[in-house]
């Protein structure tokens, strides 16, 4: 029984649990760690990396890493380029995946993001206890009880980190033999057949794109139109990667792009027929095919939390949170990971922000950790006592190089508070829709990147003083460098408001 | 039942959708997102850019100019429609009394929206007109 007892985190009441071990998992509870919050970590899987261990289903990852960017790997403005790494204050586990990377691709392959997560959970020494499955959840008191597979875990907060990774079909779609995403039979499998796909996301794209050298046919379809992100200038539509189905379209290739919805699928012997319905025009199309593919969503595993009194929306079954990632509807019960894009902010533009993905959450997840710690346990970190004149470069130097703002545009924000005395403080990364709701007479500054699907990202620069909030929007620049003079002369005007007359002496 | 299915037979009995069909009606769920918010949410923010059109599915809403609550909006009712068609900064918050859910169409989505569902348009023309009315009355 020595592996037993070896096991991290017992059954037990702790101060916080986490649960999950995927990317937003380890880099929430390495950032407990660095601040000291203790906490247990348990997960169901054998060994950290979530879905990575086994999806994308085509084993390459839609999110980049460039070995070589115009910034030193390791360095904080490097992140901008390396979408895949998690975040470690040593320099030894910071950017892990430019050096588990063959450098086929700047795509990492599933194997080594997989690679890359254990890198950094065994060189930081993080404490998980696997094998260790959340099977139910009710409320004693102050606390939340977790019933697992070895026991009854107690604990007045929990962050459930579990992913949007369970496959979600719509109930036309309910069909003997029908798959879904993970199901799917090897590749070659597929030679010579007739498959349609339902769905047009970046899912039905993967598919599609993977089985282009096997099928003889493929079908896609959903009610409304394929977007692109080439065209969104977001990552909202399918990637570039997965384009190829969508000009074999264009090209009358033999790909079947259609705007319809799904009105009736029959198995018929060995196949299927598919009775589709135009959205433009209602006409209607039956297709006899070989496989049909759900390509239709994927939910969250929340298991009984909605019964606890969870609130959830959209397809996705996902929680409505706080701008700090809590539930909405039962405090303390907080989530990281991809779970966090139900923490939606301020969605300028109408852009969601990237909290679905490593490249975002794993900014959130640093920020949750530091807003756990000072607003449940306790933590009072000193903060940073600015001058005026310092302001401005902290700014824009962040709007040029700060990663949380690249990759969460109109999300995360650099923060600077003012009091009342005129004292300035770098509050550092918040959540933006928090700095711009917590409203008060508190004088403050942030800045982010905003895009709005058309220009390059700007600076948005919101200021507020004497409890009115107001916004910035400064020009885009082509080569996305905002520290010039023009750039400090402006933002010094729109902050003479709220610091008084010394930003403006002080830009040289 | 579909997750979404409740949203088609909500909307079914909004008057701003009152002359779309039922497919129509299911390609529009696919159209708009969904967002959910609570008690004190700021859905739109008085001053700032950006913003989209809202419908109310479930819930109210307060709409708040400079801090002070001056009118509130309910299941059915539709808000920033001003701000995307002039591509100004509304003039005012919406603030979710309690759970609120809306679905959600952005500005640079709206045009092409409305000229693809005319009745809408006609529909969101009178709500429009409806406003000036009660406006023009109270001023005078």
């Amino acid at each position: 029984m020595v592996e037993l007892t070896d096991r991290p985190f017992p059954p037990a009441r702790y101060p916080l649990v986490v649960v999950g071990s995927g990317p937003g998992a380890l880099q929430l509870t390495y950032s407990l760690r660095r601040l000291g919050v203790q906490h247990a970590v348990i997960s169901q899987e054998a060994e950290p990396g979530g879905m990575f261990r086994r999806w994308p289903i085509f084993q390459r990852m839609l999110s980049w890493t460039k070995p070589y960017a115009s910034h030193v790997r390791g360095s904080t403005a490097y992140e901008r380029y390396d979408w895949n790494s998690l975040l470690a204050d040593d320099e030894a586990n910071r950017a892990i995946m430019p050096r588990v990377m063959d450098g086929t691709s700047y795509f990492p392959s599933r194997p080594e993001m997989q690679r890359g997560l254990e890198a950094f959970a065994s060189g930081t020494g993080l404490q998980i206890r696997y094998g260790c499955r959340w099977e139910s959840t009710r409320k004693e008191g102050e606390d939340f009880v977790l019933t697992t597979s070895d026991g009854e875990y107690r604990a007045p907060y929990v962050v459930f980190a579990v992913g949007i990774a369970e496959p979600w079909k719509p109930s036309v779609l309910d069909v003997e033999g029908v798959q879904q995403y993970g199901q799917l039979r090897p590749a070659e499998q597929y030679a010579d057949k007739r498959i349609f796909i339902a769905g047009k996301q970046n899912s039905g794209f993967e598919i599609a794109s993977g089985l282009l050298p096997w099928a003889r046919q493929i079908v896609l379809a959903s009610p409304s139109s394929a977007r692109l992100s080439v065209d969104t200038r977001t990552l909202v539509g399918v990637r570039a990667r997965y384009v190829q189905p969508y000009e074999d379209w264009a090209l009358a290739g033999g790909v079947v792009i259609l705007d319809a919805s799904i009105e009736r699928v029959e198995k018929t012997g060995d196949g299927y027929r598919v009775q589709t319905k135009s959205s433009a025009d209602g006409r209607q199309l039956v297709f006899e095919v070989d496989d049909v593919i759900a390509a239709t969503g994927f939910v969250s595993p929340l298991q009984d939390l909605p019964q606890l009194g969870v609130a959830t929306f959209g397809q996705s079954r996902i929680p409505a949170q706080t701008p700090f990632w809590e539930s909405a509807t039962v405090r303390g019960i907080y989530f990281a990971g991809t779970i966090m894009q139900g923490s939606q902010g301020m969605r300028k533009h109408g852009i969601p922000s990237n909290s679905g993905a490593v490249q975002g959450y794993r900014y959130n997840a640093r920020v949750l950790a530091r807003h756990l710690a000072e607003e449940r346990f306790g933590h009072k970190p000193e903060k940073r006592r600015m001058k005026s004149e310092e302001v401005v470069p902290l700014l824009l130097s962040e709007a040029s190089r700060g990663p949380e703002l690249w990759h969460q545009r109109s999300y995360l924000a650099r923060v600077i508070a003012v009091d009342a005395d005129g004292g300035i403080t770098d509050d550092g990364i918040q959540p933006l829709a928090h700095f711009a709701d917590r409203g008060g007479e508190h004088g403050g500054i942030a800045i982010t990147l905003e895009a709005n699907g058309k220009d390059d990202p700007y600076p948005a620069v919101y200021v507020r003083a004497r409890g009115k909030l107001a916004e910035h929007l400064m020009a885009p620049h082509p080569l996305l460098d905002f520290e010039g003079p023009e750039y400090q002369a402006e933002l010094a005007g729109a902050l003479s408001g709220v610091l008084g007359r010394a930003p403006a002496r002080s830009v040289q | 039942m579909d997750v979404r299915d409740d949203v088609v037979d909500i909307l079914a009995g909004f008057s701003l959708f009152a002359d779309l069909s039922t497919p129509q009606l299911e390609n529009l769920v696919e159209t708009f997102g969904e967002e959910t918010f609570v008690e004190g949410d700021r859905v739109l923010r008085q001053g700032l850019t950006g913003t989209s059109f809202y419908v109310i599915l479930d819930g109210s809403a307060s709409i708040r100019v400079d801090e002070v609550d001056r009118a509130s909006l309910r299941a059915g009712d539709y808000f920033g429609e001003i701000s995307c068609l002039l591509g100004v900064p509304p003039t005012a918050d919406i603030v979710a009394r309690g759970t609120l859910r809306c679905l959600v169409l952005p500005a640079q989505e709206l045009e092409s929206f409305l000229i693809g569902h005319p009745q809408v348009m006609y529909r969101l023309l009178q709500g429009e007109a409806r406003k000036v009315r009660t406006t023009t009355r109270w001023l005078s």
